[in-house]
């Protein structure tokens, strides 16, 4: 037991600098959500329970173009796909014999950071590290959230308007050192910007009544599947294979 | 119609949880099929990337600032600093543009 105890602190230790990276970032993310007239206890429940920047930002847009449920569960489908992935990796990094309850807490802790120090993990996975990481950056990605949509109202606009960026740094510094390493990702990144750019300056598409959502999730597909047909991507097995 | 804010969190929590723990407990072997994991490994760079821009320069007072924050931003990611300095910059950037505008 000392052992996951251990573990545990550990993660409370890797978990704290996250936390304070999500405090920033929630804070802006819950300016967002203020713009889309939500309240500061449904941003602090949707965000405790959800702890997905991006997901929450585009359901965020959805609630105030008043969207439908279906069109809320396929953007929740879309911006967090890659948990599909992150969470099949993690599934690899389990000790056999861990139990159900175990892997389930895990897959509910997925973020890209808590991912990110997880799968970093020395050996197998002691799921009390994941645990104490989740334990500490929830609550200040849950606050972060709550005290933006309270101070989107108080705090002067040229703060709010500096600190609204905030999340698209976030953005940017996931998606750029990936583009750094691998071509194909940083042509995916520049098309997309164009692309995105294009449908939302475009006649057609306002006239075609789009959301702002609904085009993200098109893009998404549209451009995900033509790169994954350009360029596969080789995985680890093929390369043994071959 | 109109539609109920707490429905809409609720469906959020659950289909982004559910997603999380599926493969976690269901998937114990590796996924083989070429598109799909191809698909899967370039969609949170393009959703990401669709979500920034053009929205990056449209929440700023002025656009000015917020090209200048996407250009710095991804400057500094290239450099290799991590998720709250490069959050820290576009916040800066922005902050000293609108205080100082040209």
């Amino acid at each position: 037991m000392s052992n996951n105890k251990k573990a545990f602190v550990q993660g409370l230790r890797d978990g704290l600098p996250i936390g304070l990276g999500y405090f920033a970032v929630a804070f802006s993310l819950g300016f967002m959500a203020k713009k889309c007239m939500l309240t500061p206890l449904q941003g602090f429940i949707g965000s405790f329970f959800t702890r997905a920047s991006a997901g929450e930002y585009g359901v965020y847009t959805m609630v105030v173009q008043d969207a439908s449920y279906l069109a809320v569960i396929v953007m929740c489908l879309i911006t967090n796909l890659r948990y599909l992935l992150m969470s099949t990796a993690l599934s690899q990094k389990f000790s056999p014999d861990t139990s159900f309850i175990k892997r389930i807490l895990t897959g509910c802790c997925v973020t890209d950071e808590i991912f990110g120090i997880s799968i970093a993990y020395p050996g197998y996975l002691n799921p009390y590290y994941t645990f104490g990481a989740a334990s500490i950056s929830t609550p200040m990605w849950a606050c972060g959230t709550m005290m933006g949509i309270i101070a989107g109202s108080i705090l002067p606009s040229r703060a709010v308007s500096a600190l609204s960026v905030a999340l698209y740094g976030m953005f940017l510094a996931i998606i750029i050192p990936p583009s750094k390493k691998d071509k194909a990702v940083c042509i995916a990144v520049i098309v997309s910007f164009l692309l995105s750019y294009m449908c939302r300056k475009l006649d057609i598409f306002e006239r075609l009544n789009l959301s702002s959502g609904t085009i993200t999730i098109i893009l998404t597909i549209v451009i995900s599947s033509i790169a994954a047909i350009i360029r596969p991507v080789l995985t680890n097995t093929d390369e043994m294979d071959s | 119609m109109k539609h109920s804010v707490w429905i809409y969190i609720l469906i959020m929590i659950l289909t982004t949880n559910i997603i999380r723990v599926i493969p976690i407990t269901l998937v114990r072997k590796q996924i083989k099929n070429h598109f799909i994991q191809s698909f899967l490994y370039y969609v949170p760079y393009v959703t990401l990337a669709v979500m920034t821009f053009p929205a990056i320069f449209e929440t700023t007072s002025s656009p000015i600032a917020g090209i200048a924050a996407l250009v710095l931003g991804i400057i500094s990611a290239w450099a290799g600093l991590g998720l709250f300095p490069v959050s820290v910059i576009c916040c800066l950037v922005v902050f000293i543009l609108e205080l100082f505008p040209l």
